[in-house]
């Protein structure tokens, strides 16, 4: 089974978030970036799945510019055979989705996973459009992955609920929680995700389909109006009459 | 040219999120100098389709087919692709939902449409752009984005538009058939489970959340989180630590790598306000916390706030419920 993982490259999750001064961009300085946590679940779960099978392959993917190279390291250090970095800032979802299908068509996998969504862009978008423009089916958001032969078992997580899907090679799934427990690389793992191969490709393709205008903060909290625990059912007087939402 | 309004619906009820997006969509479309025409989706009941006037929908398309009744992935992207089609729709608005996402990402390939997610306002249309305002970094910011092309979809978020009702209007309820085939059904679901829903609220359409950590000690205690959510009709919810060690099901654990939720209301009960907490709750409109260290961060992101022992102040705020009662 040929797996393709594809991870994004964010700003770690304690990240304080400011932009650049005219708010168009966010502003990396100083930032560490880490794997999306989302991704860490497909990227674990595909390896757990080769070493099951005993066989096959697991390709990390990145759409980004050379500073993503540490974190792609980091995936073959995770476990994975090969990277392919697509040499391109990702400008939205529709554009790296492109590349996606590019990839995946010529390397006929027949897996091809991601996280839900990246948690600086947050668009949810990227596992169906990949999957409209390869013609095949998409599970999202999944939360658990068998496989056995060239059939797949899913959970896909459904507002009060889950779902049990089948469906056959090749496919998409986005995958979130509780699918696996993400793993950390090891000493031997970083060792050897030096010499793996990491191929750069151009980017291919239209050009992006949505632009950011402007970014901006919420607004401040006016601080918080502490209640007396003593005096605890004041609170839900302030709820009602105050706040308004009891 | 209309607005497309996907509309889901579950055991014959339109869901209160496509209420929402049922108003934004209306609001859309008279912005543009149009009406907006639903397609329902789901298991739905006609009487209750036709209620959507209220929301300002003229028309509302419904297909019968019982294999619709579940989501199918392949079968909904052609349903409402054939439903765009047809009503020449400009702008397609459906719920930030799993089913919205699943189905709003293909739809955008397939009709070459730009797709913005998680939005929260009404588009500013004037100056011949198109801009949503949508969140971004995990609720820690918002973006103003410009949909290029011809055509739109926007995913509204949850709880952050208020739906407009109007008693009384009823939109003509029209049957419509995409002529599917056996083949657009090769990916329905094989089974589908719900799982039991405190108080029969459901977490990610909630308007009020009592949510628990490991401050609670363990499981043996949440009747405490129970009560005060069955007293106030919340839904529970709670950090990942505590679902990570089987105190609650995964589906209850809020945050970054959990469920987003925005309810009017989010009380938080033991839970220190991580950075990744904070990330699922902050577009919450009311944020209480009871937490007994004066010093949690959660204090920061708080409206209302009470430095005292879960176990002495949740029986007290319960009571207090009953009491306005
Ligand atoms: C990549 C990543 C993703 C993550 N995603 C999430 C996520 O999605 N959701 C999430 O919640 N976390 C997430 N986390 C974990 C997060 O960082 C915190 O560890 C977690 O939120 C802490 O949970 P907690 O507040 O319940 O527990 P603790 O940090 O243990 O805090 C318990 C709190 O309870 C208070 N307390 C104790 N006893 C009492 C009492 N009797 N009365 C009142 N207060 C009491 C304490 O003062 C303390 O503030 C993530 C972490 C990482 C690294």
């Amino acid at each position: 089974m040929k797996f393709l993982v594809c991870i994004s490259n964010v700003p770690d999750t304690t990240t304080k978030i400011t932009f650049t001064p005219d708010n168009k961009e966010f502003n990396k300085a100083g930032v560490q970036f880490v794997i999306n946590p989302w991704d860490e679940y497909a990227l674990t779960r595909a390896i757990e799945l080769k070493e099951a099978a005993g066989s096959g392959t697991v390709t990390v993917l990145n759409v980004g510019e050379a500073d993503t190279e540490p974190n792609i390291r980091k995936a073959l250090a995770i476990g994975a055979d090969d990277a392919i970095r697509v040499n391109a800032a990702p400008t939205d979802a529709y554009f790296v989705a492109e590349q996606i299908a590019a990839i995946a068509k010529e390397g006929a996998y027949d897996v091809i996973l991601m996280g839900k969504e990246s948690i600086d862009y947050n668009g949810f978008q990227v596992h169906g459009m990949v999957g409209e423009m390869l013609g095949i089916p998409t599970v999202a958001p999944a939360m658990k992955l068998d496989l056995s032969g060239n059939t797949a078992t899913l959970e896909r997580e459904i507002e009060g609920g889950k779902e049990i899907v089948t469906v056959n090679t090749p496919f998409v799934a986005s995958c979130q929680q509780p699918m696996c427990e993400p793993r950390i690389p090891n000493m031997r793992g970083i060792m050897t995700a030096r010499t793996k191969p990491l191929k750069v490709v151009p980017a291919v393709g239209e050009p992006a389909r949505t632009q950011v205008q402007e970014y901006a903060l919420p607004p401040k909290k006016q601080g918080v109006k502490l209640i007396d625990a003593e005096n605890a059912g004041e609170l839900i007087k302030l709820l009602r009459n105050e706040a308004k939402v009891i | 040219m209309s607005v497309l309004v996907v509309v889901e619906c579950a055991d014959g009820e339109v869901k209160k999120s496509s209420l929402e997006v049922a108003s934004y969509g209306a609001q859309v479309a008279a912005q543009l100098g149009t009406t907006a025409t639903a397609i329902a989706v789901g298991e739905a009941n006609e009487a209750n389709l036709a209620k959507l006037g209220e929301q300002g929908i003229a028309k509302v398309l419904y297909d019968a087919e019982p294999r619709l009744k579940d989501f199918v992935n392949n079968a909904y992207t052609k349903l409402i692709a054939t439903a765009a089609e047809q009503e020449q729709a400009k702008v397609i608005v459906l719920a930030n939902s799993n089913i919205g996402a699943a189905v709003g990402s293909r739809l955008s390939v397939r009709l070459k449409a730009s797709l913005a997610t998680n939005v929260v306002e009404l588009p500013k249309t004037d100056g011949g752009q198109f801009v949503v305002k949508r969140g971004a970094f995990s609720g820690k910011a918002f973006s103003d984005v410009v949909l290029s092309g011809d055509r739109k979809i926007i995913a509204v978020k949850k709880n952050s538009t208020e739906a407009q009702h109007e008693a009384g209007k009823t939109a003509e309820v029209a049957s419509f058939s995409a002529q599917l085939s056996d083949a657009d059904f090769a990916d329905a679901p094989k089974q589908v489970v719900m799982q039991d829903q405190a108080g029969g609220v459901l977490l990610p359409e909630a308007e009020r959340v009592v949510s628990g950590g490991r401050g609670m000690k363990g499981p043996e205690n949440w009747n405490l989180i129970e009560d005060l959510a069955k007293a106030l009709g919340a839904a529970t919810a709670c950090s990942k630590p505590v679902s990570d060690v089987d105190w609650r099901p995964h589906h209850e654990h809020v945050g970054q790598t959990g469920i987003t939720v925005s309810p009017n209301l989010y009380i938080a009960c033991g839970i220190s306000g991580a950075i990744q907490h904070l990330a699922g709750v902050n577009s919450s409109k009311v944020i209480v916390v009871i937490n007994k260290d004066p010093e949690a961060p959660f204090f920061k992101a708080a409206d209302y706030g009470i430095v005292g022992d879960v176990f002495d102040v949740l029986p007290k705020l319960t009571a207090a419920v009953k009491a306005l009662n």
